[in-house]
């Protein structure tokens, strides 16, 4: 008996609003269909009508987890706009925050899995390490969630020695730690018989479906634009990229934390080699005519900014590419003739951004089902005929 | 006189007044021993300790509104949590508690009430299963679906391992058994691999983690329980703490000896075995993660329950060498 079972778009697996409709098959999956649209909030539009400086701090609100992803990747776009260079100073800063952010994301994620294959002790363990990471955010940028670091042209904040110290420390704490997830996240009976062949995502499948970050790099693709296109510091960094051949859950989270310990690696690279001066150049407030792609790796994979400038001192178009986007193919394939059982463990695998995601709207008749897409002015002016129609508001009446 | 004691011990001890207050106890035992786990804090702010957290929990559901999904079995769904609760207040009547007689079987103990108290505590599973069914939600049938699953699963190794002690004791009744090992210490240690399969089989019997895939969350949703609210799921999570209570008494009077020593001495050893058993319980709760539903009928099927055989076959041939 085939029926479907709707997760989301409100559901204690998801973390934010999507909707997975699943025809099931008894306990056995046998279609999906993904929706998205309702976290949609125009940012891209509303980049349009700011200026660049401004823009930071709107693309610094596209995710909580991944922010300092979205306006580093915007900032090097629009640095290489202006033709500016950043001072090495302030671009070690930048990336040490980049890849701290990469470890808190993780540890974040190793906990959501954990919780999501009921396996709440692990979950509690990595949260409560993730804080050791989160207080170093806050001592570096004064705050744990965005921290509006990146400016055009540098950095806002510089390092003192002490907080050099406090990272180092930080950093020993989190390696042994992260050590010990390693052996249980790979050896624990019960959470390894969960997710060990879950989810598999084969190499062919993998490069077709144009999968990106931990999801690629676990059904063993070497494809991380540090490596690949090293940006910035990347090519003074000595890392590895983690990989994975098990193709499923299992390696997803193998794969993220060998990239925690790569994370480490790197983060004490950067702050023993710290150069000296300043942390800023004074950036021009307008761009010339042009465009650019700008690439970045973020936890969830790569992260793509294309800016359009036309010489005033607002962009004339931002279109974002996050990576979840990119890895929502390959869920739909990852998906299908899995168990119900495995649904969040197969989507939270993607480390799912949705807000992140979320460019367009559909409009959908809950009596008919029937699909429609708008223009905003359309949009307007529906909701100006309701307004016109709408019963006359009353004021309220003081009962005595 | 008899008749007093026999209102005593239905109302008071161990009746529901004392079911009622050790299993909200035993649920703050509980959640405080998972909570120490998962280096948290557990329940803290009501009461000394936290202690009247459980109690809270359910007077605050009970005031809450009580909603009955439209297309439900009315009748059915307000019914099932009542059945429930007096099906698991019924079995832990039948604990050896305090109020029997060794040499005559009375009301509450006689021969063969191992398997009554056995039938009773398989009787919330099928009310689980009809509370999914009557309330026609999606969630809620492939809970209930999941529950009769399980229970082809545990029940057979379950049965196996808590008749094992019974043979060796040459008894079905659960005070004789007690008894028996109250007599002779020494053979509880055979019985130890039953004791380890008894304490999983009860594991998945209460759906707890790795075996909470009735009402996994974050699959689908709240499971059997997903319409319930208000006083009928204060009602269920009441059975299923008295569930708790009586089945490791239940794994406590048949493999560590029973509750010797009259109404106060009993007592103290009710209360010291039952929580040794749940500490087992919340151990294996906070250790291992979810399984999947196929996952835990062939775990069951190739591993407990050929381990219930041997050890079966164990006390069958300790019974002749002891002859």
């Amino acid at each position: 008996m085939k029926f479907q079972i709707p997760i989301g778009p409100q559901h204690p697996a998801l973390k934010e609003p999507i909707s997975l409709r699943m025809t099931v098959e008894g306990e056995v999956i046998r279609d999906v269909d993904i929706r998205l649209g309702y976290n949609h909030r125009g940012l891209e539009k509303l980049a349009e009508e700011r200026s660049f400086i401004q823009n930071i701090y709107l693309t610094e609100r596209i995710c909580g987890i991944c922010s300092h992803s979205h306006t580093t990747c915007f900032v090097q776009g629009v640095e290489k706009l202006m033709e500016l260079a950043p001072p090495r100073r302030g671009m070690y800063i930048r990336y040490l925050v980049s890849e701290l952010e990469r470890v808190h994301s993780h540890l974040l994620w190793l906990g959501v899995a954990g919780h999501e294959a009921g396996f709440d002790s692990f979950f509690m363990y990595t949260w409560r390490d993730r804080e050791v990471v989160m207080d170093l955010l806050e001592l570096i940028s004064g705050n744990r969630v965005h921290y509006a670091m990146n400016t055009v042209g540098g950095v806002r904040r510089d390092l003192d020695e002490g907080q050099k110290a406090k990272i180092l420390e930080g950093i020993a704490v989190l390696r042994k730690r992260s050590e010990y997830y390693f052996k249980i996240g790979a050896n624990e009976p019960s959470f390894v018989a969960r997710i060990a062949g879950v989810g598999l995502l084969t190499k062919e499948q993998a490069v077709s479906l144009c999968a990106v970050g931990p999801t690629a790099r676990a059904s063993s693709i070497t494809r991380d634009v540090r490596k690949e296109d090293p940006y910035a510091v990347y090519d003074e960094m000595d890392f590895e990229v983690g990989t994975a051949d098990s193709c499923d859950v299992l390696g997803r989270v193998v794969v993220r934390v060998k990239e925690l310990l790569e994370s480490y690696k790197i983060i004490e690279q950067i702050v023993r080699k710290l150069p000296e001066g300043p942390i800023v150049v004074k950036a021009p407030r307008k761009a010339k005519p042009n465009e650019v792609v700008s690439r970045y790796e973020a936890p969830r994979g790569e992260n793509i900014h294309y800016i359009k400038s036309n010489g005033s001192e607002k962009p004339e178009r931002l279109k974002v590419r996050a990576p979840t986007l990119a890895n929502y193919p390959a869920t739909i394939e990852m998906l299908r003739n899995g168990f119900i059982a495995d649904i969040p463990l197969i989507f939270a695998a993607i480390d799912p951004c949705i807000c992140c995601a979320e460019r367009t709207v559909t409009l959908v008749n809950y009596r008919s089902g029937e699909e429609t897409t708008v223009r905003l002015s359309d949009l307007r002016r529906r909701a100006a005929e309701r307004q016109k129609n709408a019963p006359p508001k009353r004021n309220a009446v003081w009962p005595f | 006189m008899a008749v007093l004691r026999t209102l005593l011990y239905l109302i008071v001890y161990p009746g529901l007044l004392f079911l009622f207050i050790y299993s909200t106890f035993c649920e703050w035992f509980d959640r405080k021993v998972y909570a120490r786990l998962q280096n948290r804090m557990g329940p803290t702010h009501t009461g000394r300790f936290g202690l009247l957290q459980p109690i809270a929990d359910f007077f605050k559901l009970m005031a809450k509104e009580d909603v009955v999904p439209e297309a439900a079995d009315k009748r059915l769904f307000s019914l099932l949590p009542i059945i429930g609760l007096a099906v698991v207040s019924t079995a832990g009547l039948l604990l050896p508690v305090w109020n029997f007689d060794l040499a005559t079987p009375g009301m509450t103990s006689f021969s063969g009430d191992i398997i009554v108290i056995l039938y009773l505590l398989s009787l919330p599973t099928l009310v689980l299963f009809l509370a999914a069914w009557s309330s026609t939600n999606i969630f809620s049938t492939i809970g209930g679906s999941r529950v009769l699953t399980m229970l082809f699963g545990y029940e057979v190794p379950l049965f196996l391992s808590v008749l094992s002690p019974a043979i060796l004791a040459n008894s079905w009744r659960l005070a004789e058994i007690a008894a028996f090992y109250q007599k002779r210490p020494l053979l509880i240690l055979p019985n130890l691999l039953g004791f380890v399969i008894a304490v999983i089989a009860v594991q998945a019997k209460l759906e707890r983690t790795p075996f909470d895939i009735p009402h996994a969350e974050t699959e689908i949703v709240g499971g059997t329980f997903t319409e319930y609210s208000g006083k009928k799921l204060a009602l269920f999570r009441l059975m299923t703490d008295i569930e708790l209570v009586v089945s490791s008494g239940l794994v406590a009077a048949v493999f560590l000896g029973g509750f010797p020593g009259g109404a106060v001495l009993g007592f103290v050893n009710l209360v010291v075995k039952t929580l040794f058993v749940i500490f087992l319980l919340a151990l294996l709760r906070a250790l291992t993660s979810r399984i999947r539903i196929d996952q835990v009928v062939t775990f069951a099927w190739k591993y407990m329950a050929p381990l219930a055989v041997l050890q079966l076959l164990v006390v069958i041939l300790l019974k002749g060498f002891l002859k």
